[in-house]
């Protein structure tokens, strides 16, 4: 092994891929031979470090030296100044945004973003190359496979995992222990285990981090899994949109079968286990485990009646035990540090972490993981660093299109399964969406609803046609056509649809309308009988006026599309509300913030 | 660009490499998708003959996921995201002002075969939203005034 006296790491997640972080490489690679160091510095591409908006990152060890949005002509400077002499380039480095500090005197762990996590699942990202499996192997990895193998029987593999606490990372939070007992207790000649990686929930990506950042992780995971039930094959489905995780996931696979550590015998035992690979198609549906079960197949992917439960009678017909990406990564810690030290992070009802991908109106976009009963307060202001443009905290979505909308008064609860249930949201696979005043409620619910319709598969009527129903009722108020009682329509649909649809696509999506309506009735009723929209977001609802800070310079009335603006050069212009096509063109065009929306 | 006979000999192959693999179905269709651009009715047919199953069956896939069409797309596929994160952050909006630009309603393709305008689910890059896809390159913390500018360069 050759040692190097630093180490640059640059974030090859996509995210930060996205934003020119392997041109980053490119330069640095150049850069380090031009100036003879490519001997004694490494360029290392990781997973995600987290920090998505500080993106592309690149981190300089062993100072821990964090520069944010690099680049590729800032790469000389980092070589010349920092690699060859020793002097941090300051422009560079991160400044938190809640404290304007910069971090140059800081490690990693200091920032106030990283502060407060704990990172157990993405405990690899960022810190190791993801297509490497000796940088794996050196992080401990597969060792927790060879302990289950080799000195646990299967019954005691589960065991830990229930004594864990360990509970569905995607959304359901069913006991994974259980489910893995489930699939051991039922007899059959072949079963099998899969990983659901078709994470579909819009604003979520940790389980694309994790496969892109610590792709071993997962299959090490599926084959302890594996060992515990009694399955000698396996398959993950994700998501086709992730080329980079696809890519590394077969890599992995690749090396895994290489170091026999997949395939035939492993560690020398009667243990033998092989990975599939499978890409989604673009079906939100597929998410739901017996529809992702029957994409396998070959077949539409429409969801399945259950009874009989999959690890009865799951893919082609066999026990089939299915879990998140998430929660796989999860198990080769619980296996390595035993369930003790797992149960001991976490509250009462909910054990371990939890990664939420924080975006929306927050000022760090990004990736973050957390000890279980942590305050969604410090998840938005400490970590998250408040909202930007100093805009008010309206709400955060959890639980995507299947969750709800929680507003200011219960920022201080913990976050846990069963208390975001209780206040009419979920903890859903992590989605965390932060909205400002600037956003309209009854706009998101009816956006989540046109997602829900969008994706509804049309097997069930209540999904198929009460969604529709509930959206034309929303799109309607938006467009200030509400009437009176559309809110108890509403409501009523709502409850149908959840005691009736088939699958849990259906019976959550009257949800973002339920929580909306609980904790923003208000909006609504101004919509609806005012005809206002109090987030002045609503197009159709909204007047454009001009107010004494005009000059009359005459570029809106040049720049609106309908000449709706009139007025004599250097005096104040005005807005014929009647042909005013409220497109916002003439606000971009003022000059003195004269025009405003009411 | 292989020809149309190659395309055909590629699908063949395809249809040849998964026969026998369990609920081959899928990826046979991500291969024509990816060889034709597109999957037309006779590719259905030639699917459903060599897999041994029926032309309803292939269809009947092919129609349910968002990833196959059944109609050429344009030379450019333009994304914006329409994730929660890139909509709250006003990704409708740089979708309206494409839309504007390319003189084309969301879903559907410009005359001259050029562009493909679509709303697409989350593509996962919050971190930079509002975001659009062209083809493969990824525009990040985009604004609408920004759009004729970056629609200039492909034209």
């Amino acid at each position: 092994m050759d040692f190097y006296r630093a180490h640059v790491l640059v974030c090859g997640g996509t995210g930060c891929t996205s934003s020119g972080s392997m041109q980053l490489i490119e330069r640095f690679d150049e850069q380090l031979k031009e100036k003879g160091l490519d001997k004694e510095v490494k360029v290392v591409r990781t997973g995600c470090f987290g920090l998505c908006e500080a993106g592309p990152v690149v981190i300089v060890y062993p100072e821990g030296t964090f520069y944010s949005r690099v680049k590729p002509e800032d790469v000389d400077e980092i070589v010349s100044e920092h690699l060859l002499k020793g002097r941090k380039v300051q422009r560079l480095v991160y400044v938190d945004h809640a404290t304007h500090e910069s971090s140059v005197q800081k490690s990693l762990n200091e920032i106030g973003f990283y502060k407060q996590q704990e990172r157990i699942a993405l405990k690899n990202c960022g810190v190791i190359d993801p297509e490497n499996i000796d940088e794996y192997i050196a992080f401990d990895g597969y060792k927790a496979l060879a302990k289950a193998l080799t000195e646990m029987t299967r019954e005691q593999v589960i065991q830990e995992v229930i004594d864990s606490g360990l509970r569905g990372r995607g959304g359901g939070g069913f006991p994974t222990g259980k489910k893995w007992q489930f699939g051991y207790n039922s007899p059959a000649d072949q079963k099998y285990i899969a990983c659901n990686a078709d994470e579909g929930d819009p604003g979520a990506f940790m389980d694309r981090s994790l496969l892109e950042g610590d792709p071993h992780a997962i299959i090490e995971a599926m084959a302890i899994g594996g060992y515990a039930i009694g399955a000698s094959e396996g398959y993950i489905y994700v998501r086709a949109e992730y080329p980079i995780a696809v890519k590394r996931l077969q890599v992995a696979i690749e090396q895994a079968k290489e170091y026999g550590l997949l395939g035939d015998n492993i560690f020398g035992t009667d243990f033998c286990f092989d990975l599939h690979i499978r890409l989604g198609a673009g079906a939100f549906v597929c998410g739901e485990e017996t529809a992702l079960m029957n994409s396998i197949e070959g077949k539409r992917g429409e969801p399945r009646p259950r009874p009989p439960f999959p690890a009865v009678k799951g893919l082609f017909g066999k026990p089939t035990v299915l879990n998140n990406v998430e929660t796989y990564a999860n198990i080769p810690q619980i296996i390595l540090k035993g369930a003790k030290w797992y149960s001991s992070i976490g509250t009462e009802r909910s054990k371990g972490t939890k990664v939420f991908a924080l975006g929306g109106k927050i000022n760090n976009t990004g990736l973050v993981e957390i000890p279980m009963g942590t305050p969604l307060r410090t998840i938005i202001y400490d970590i998250g660093g408040g909202i930007p443009n100093g805009k008010k905290f309206k709400a955060v979505q959890t639980g995507g299109p299947s969750g709800g909308c929680i507003p200011a008064d219960h920022l201080d609860i913990p976050i846990e399964y069963d208390t975001l249930i209780e206040i009419g949201s979920m903890m859903g696979s992590g989605g965390m969406i932060v909205m400002d005043e600037d956003n309209c409620m009854v706009d998101i619910a009816r956006f989540f609803l046109d997602f829900t319709v969008d994706e509804s598969c049309g097997k069930c009527t209540p999904c198929r046609i009460g969604t529709r129903r509930m959206l034309e009722i929303l799109e309607r108020i938006v467009d200030g056509k509400g009437e009176e009682g559309d809110i108890e329509k509403l409501e009523t649909l709502a409850q149908n649809i959840k005691s009736t649809a088939l699958c849990g696509l259906g019976q959550t999506a009257p949800n973002p309308v339920l929580s909306t309506l609980h904790y923003f009735r208000d909006e609504y009723e101004a919509h609806i009988k005012e005809k206002r929209c109090p987030a002045h977001h609503c197009q159709a609802l909204l007047n454009y006026v001009i107010s004494d800070k005009c000059r009359g310079c005459t570029l809106c009335a040049k720049a609106c599309p309908a000449g709706a603006i009139s007025g004599e050069v250097r005096h104040q212009h005005v807005i014929d509300t009647a042909k005013c096509l409220k497109c916002g063109a003439c606000v971009e065009k003022c000059r003195f913030g004269a025009i405003s929306k009411n | 660009m292989p020809d149309q006979k190659e395309k055909y000999a590629l699908l063949q192959e395809a249809i040849a490499k998964h026969k026998d693999v369990p609920g081959a179905l899928m990826p046979v269709l991500q291969a024509a998708q990816e060889i034709f651009g597109y999957v037309p009715m006779d590719v259905q047919q030639i699917i459903a003959d060599g897999l041994g199953t029926t032309l309803a069956e292939v269809y009947g896939v092919a129609t349910f996921y968002a990833q196959f069409s059944l109609e050429p797309k344009g030379q450019y596929i333009v994304g914006v995201c329409l994730g929660t994160a890139c909509y709250v952050k006003g990704s409708q909006k740089v979708l309206d002002k494409l839309s504007e630009e390319l003189k084309v309603p969301v879903g559907k393709t410009t005359a001259d075969g050029r562009f493909t305008l679509n709303a697409t689910r989350c593509l996962g890059a919050c971190g930079l939203a509002p975001v659009m896809m062209i083809n493969d390159e990824v525009y990040g913390r985009l604004t609408p005034d920004e759009i004729p500018a970056i629609v200039a360069k492909y034209r």
